[in-house]
């Protein structure tokens, strides 16, 4: 990279041109990557580059996003280097040309020698007992899958445990859950696995799923013609940055009324209305009253951990004034009157409860689901996230949310839908999970449970709950892997094997193994690491939160020799197979064999391709049975645009998709009626009210914007570290001042789970005795004071727990290079 | 010093070798630079400068708009008798929409995308979809005559190639 930050190269005319979707969050904004050699460049004039842009004169506003940050120089395999641009793609409808702070740097993260990605892992890793040594694939594979096997026949695959990834973007994508599941679950099959971030193999929409509705199940288009958005515990500026600004803001700003008058003709539109269900007032709630004013934007912000007792509420007042759809309630659903009985909540109570006043609750509820003036029900979309997912509790949240949203059939009509927002993309293509119930695998790992645990694309020791304890545990337990290792010298892989069995099953120790494309916080607790690679290196393929199927195409090599998951999960799988045909043992081989793929593109065809074909085994896929006609080939055409799954048919060499889900009034239940659920206000749990009665400060937490999830790039990144030493604090100026915390001092955050640490960021729209502060960050772990409570799924509160503040000290740099402004706009 | 035959046609034959190499070689410019040519800009005297008023002026060139400002208290970058003079571009680094200066805040806003960057902090954006702070304009200070001049600048200003 070059210290001249003044000017950049340009693509010539003759540079290579692919497509590429952001992976730093779900709403998957299409980029164009530009490449040519380094030892060219284009002109200025619009004939000359690339882009067509003309670059003699200073470019008007929003022509282009074009940073030093969207440039980068690469060397291929072959030692070659060429120039890279990465710039948003104005023809794909997602994001029409938008960047967010995090797409546009997606050049800048590419591997390079001496940049951001200088810390990759390059080949694989082996700790020796106390030291680091970069080796081969086949000896690190040796080692590998020779402990698999041993554990295997030895004590069954529940010794296996695994962390892994179960999404599309980067560390995902339905190449890579297709390998690693094909893995897990058919060859080793073992139960032992956990998600990337919560502690069992489960879904984040047990209930909605439950209840026949598919939580992802409208389209980008909708929000831009609803009348009413309601945002709960979501903050969709900074975490679904261009889904909120390319759909929801010109909704907000009036722009797509034509567009509703055209879609529900004879309906009646007054101004669009925003509710925004938060205990915290979130960036996005100061953009959405700048955008769409004061007058137009509710902000509910309840005590945490209270939605059940608000969506109970409106569930009731709709009731109350014959609000709900009662043919559809009649023909399309069930468990309509018994959720009624258990949900009956007043809007007097709820306000006890949540904290809105009663003319609030019914402000929201008239907004949402009070006939419109031309007599026809609103469209009202209801978008959730974190806040929910992540909440008090997740199932019954869920449940009565649903349950309002089916009462005023608020899904599978255009401008509704009830959505969660999502984090990363989506990519899930696996064979069934072999087992049949959940298992909280963290506390499994706590009690000394499982003799190996693989890391794969994931990082427990950032994201995930009472992580204190959870990391202590795996230190512990591979420390004493280590020792064994380091005392032994002069060992084969095979008699190394033998040394580490004996730590694993004798001693408590526990062989730890991380795939992924860094070392991460991992490496302190690793015997192995195996490295990955990531869209640009590998084709991958992933849908967005609208279900938009792309195919991200490889551009360069991975550094070293990284591979794709799909075919580290065949390395490992092909290994085993050898090795039981070695011992004789052809059954055992068999459950290995299928892997014998040379490219991602062979992984898709084996799993996403063949789920629903005549013949095919079980695979839970959310391309469904017509995946098939998704060929690389064909996505390649399709470019940034893609197809929304499922798809319908291939037609005039075009894939035609789902725009939205649930129009027929058939739902994803067995008889196709949608049913309510129960979701009586049980309180908080046990061990959180624990928290709230002997600590001060409600530690709420969440992505912010600038960072994408563990900060696995960001942590090198000059221009996120510069903002974010450390993860941040947001805390009451008043609170502050009473404990004598400034900006930028450092602050113990403790509680009976744990301790950590964080810069204070002093914040006059954070309540008193509540905080926010970053989640899942390198340096400052919110996890570490989250309680191990889970919901009946085995879901996290993560967002529920009580914690004291300390002032630790001061550090100079932070206070002098920071800014501690407020990070909401106008404010 | 004798010189024999056989070392003259030595020194003779590298002179004359040195010679034609002298022929062969092609003028060069007389200045190096691997830095754009910035013409300096005078931006005004800092005694005449209000605190956290900021004064609008072009740099590189006319279609460059930029402010500078005197924070009254030093600050990262600042120059000036007490370090406290900052120049920014105030083109978005996002996608060029002008940013305000709220003088409030001390911060500078941009209306299209939201994005805000902090005067007090060198241009650092707080919150935003840039992918840079704001470019910083190099100021050079002249204690005799008090004068602040711009000479350079410190990123990349939106919609161009190159600054200059």
């Amino acid at each position: 990279m070059t210290s001249k930050n003044d000017r950049i190269a340009l693509p010539p005319v003759s540079a290579k041109k692919t497509n590429l979707v952001c992976h730093f969050c779900i709403v998957g904004c299409g980029y164009h990557v530009y490449k040519w050699p380094e030892n060219q460049e284009g002109g200025r004039a619009p004939d000359q580059n690339a882009l067509g842009l003309d670059f003699r004169k200073q470019l008007p506003p929003l022509a282009v996003t074009m940073t030093p940050a969207m440039t980068n120089v690469i060397t291929d395999h072959a030692g070659k280097r060429h120039n890279i641009m990465i710039l948003p793609d104005k023809n794909c409808s997602v994001n029409q040309g938008l960047s967010s702070t995090r797409g546009g740097q997606l050049a800048k993260v590419m591997y390079t020698s001496d940049g951001v990605g200088k810390a990759r892992l390059k080949h694989p890793r082996l700790n020796t007992g106390d030291q680091w040594l970069d080796t081969t694939w086949d000896d690190a594979l040796a080692l590998y899958a020779g402990l698999t096997k041993k554990i295997l026949d030895s004590d069954g695959p529940g010794e296996l445990a695994f962390d892994c990834f179960d999404h599309g973007g980067a560390g995902g994508g339905f190449e890579n859950t297709w390998g690693s599941g094909k893995l897990m679950f058919t060859a080793l099959k073992t139960p032992m696995v956990r998600i990337h971030n919560r502690p069992a193999y489960n879904s984040e929409c047990h209930a909605t799923r439950d209840m026949g509705v598919g939580e992802l199940n409208n389209s980008y288009e909708d929000a831009e013609v609803a009348d009413v958005i309601m945002a709960i515990g979501t903050n969709a500026y900074e975490t679904q940055t261009n889904y909120f600004l390319a759909h929801w803001v010109p909704n907000m700003q009036g722009a797509t009324l034509d567009k509703k008058k055209k879609w529900f003709a004879g309906e009646s539109f007054d101004k669009t209305k925003i509710i925004i269900v938060d205990p915290r007032r979130s960036p996005t709630v100061a953009i959405c009253e700048q955008v769409a004013g004061k007058e137009n934007i509710l902000h509910l912000d309840i005590e945490p951990g209270t939605d059940i007792a608000l969506f109970n509420a409106f569930f009731s007042y709709v009731v109350e004034n014959g609000w709900h759809d009662k043919d559809f309630i009649a023909k399309n659903t069930k468990g309509f009157d018994a959720a009624v009985q258990a949900n009956k909540l007043s809007l007097e109570e709820a306000s006890k409860i949540t904290g809105i006043s009663v003319a609030r609750l019914k402000q929201a509820a008239d907004w949402a689901y009070k006939p419109k003036a031309s007599g026809h029900r609103p469209h009202t979309m209801h978008a959730y996230e974190k806040g929910i997912i992540w909440g008090n509790d997740n199932y019954l949240i869920q449940s009565a949310l649903v349950d309002v949203v089916l009462a005023t059939r608020n899904v599978g009509r255009r401008g509704t839908g009830v959505v969660r927002m999502g984090g990363h993309q989506e990519g899930y293509t696996r064979p069934p999970y072999p087992g049949d119930s959940k298992i909280y695998v963290d506390q499994e790992i706590i009690n000394g449970k499982a003799m190996m645990y693989t890391a794969w694309g994931a990082n427990p020791f950032q994201t995930t709950l009472n992580a204190e304890e959870h990391r202590r545990a795996i230190l512990r337990r591979s420390n004493i892997v280590k020792e064994a290792m380091g005392a032994a010298r002069g060992k084969s892989a095979a008699e190394m094997v033998e040394v580490i069995y004996d730590a694993v099953k004798n001693k408590g120790g526990l062989f730890v193994t991380n795939i992924n494309l860094y070392p991460t916080m991992l490496a302190d607790a690793a015997h192995l690491m195996l490295p990955a690679a990531h869209p640009g290196e590998t084709n991958l393929t992933s849908m967005n939160g609208e279900r938009r199927l792309r195919l991200s195409q490889k551009f360069m090599d991975p550094p070293g020799s990284a591979k794709a998951d799909c075919l580290i999960a065949a390395d490992i799988a092909n290994t085993m197979k050898k090795m039981y045909e070695a011992a004789g043992n052809s059954d055992m081989a068999k459950r290995f064999a299928g892997f014998d793929w040379k490219t991602e593109e062979d992984a898709f065809n084996d799993g996403f391709r063949t789920a629903g074909q005549k013949d095919a085994p079980p695979i839970d896929s959310q391309g469904g049975g017509s995946g098939n006609l998704a060929t690389y080939e064909r996505l390649a055409a399709a470019g940034n645009n893609g197809v929304q799954l499922p798809i319908k048919e291939y037609k005039n060499g075009k894939l035609i998709g789902t725009e939205m889900h649930y129009m027929d009034g058939k739902f994803d239940t067995g008889d196709g009626k949608a049913e309510f659920k129960p979701a009586p206000w049980p309180g908080l749990p046990k061990p959180v009210q624990a928290q709230k009665e002997k600590y001060k400060f409600w530690i709420n937490n969440g992505r912010v914007n600038e960072v994408w999830q563990t900060a696995y790039h960001d942590q090198y990144n000059d221009f996120v570290r510069g903002r974010f030493p450390m993860a941040f604090i947001e805390l009451n100026p008043d609170d502050a001042q009473s404990l004598s915390i400034a900006g930028g001092d450092v602050v113990e955050v403790y509680n009976d789970y744990g301790s950590t640490y964080a810069m204070a960021y002093p914040t006059p729209e954070i309540k008193k005795n509540q905080t926010f502060m970053q989640f899942g960050y390198i340096n400052g772990i919110a996890g570490d004071v989250t309680t191990p409570w889970t919901d009946r799924n085995v879901v996290p509160y993560y967002k529920g727990t009580w914690a004291n503040l300390r002032r630790v000290g001061s550090m100079e740099v932070y206070k002098r290079t920071v800014s501690f402004k407020n990070r909401r706009y106008g404010a | 010093m004798t010189v024999s035959r056989r070392e003259f046609f030595k020194i003779g034959g590298s002179v004359a070798a040195g010679a034609s190499l002298v022929a062969g070689v092609q003028a060069q410019a007389a200045v190096g630079n691997t830095t754009l040519t910035y013409k300096p800009k005078s931006v005004g005297k800092a005694a005449a400068m209000a605190t956290n008023a900021p004064i609008a002026f072009q740099f590189p060139d006319a279609s460059s708009p930029c402010a500078a400002i005197k924070m009254g208290a030093a600050v990262p970058g600042g120059v000036g008798p007490n370090q406290d003079i900052v120049a920014y571009s105030t083109l978005c680094t996002h996608m060029g929409c002008p940013v305000a200066y709220d003088s409030g805040k001390r911060t500078f806003n941009c209306a299209c995308h939201f994005s805000m960057f902090d005067a007090e902090k060198g241009g650092q954006m707080i919150c935003g979809q840039a992918t840079e702070n704001l470019p910083r304009i190099t100021l050079e200070y002249n204690d005799k005559t008090d004068t602040i001049t711009a000479v350079a600048v410190d990123g990349l200003i939106y919609g161009r190639q190159a600054n200059i």
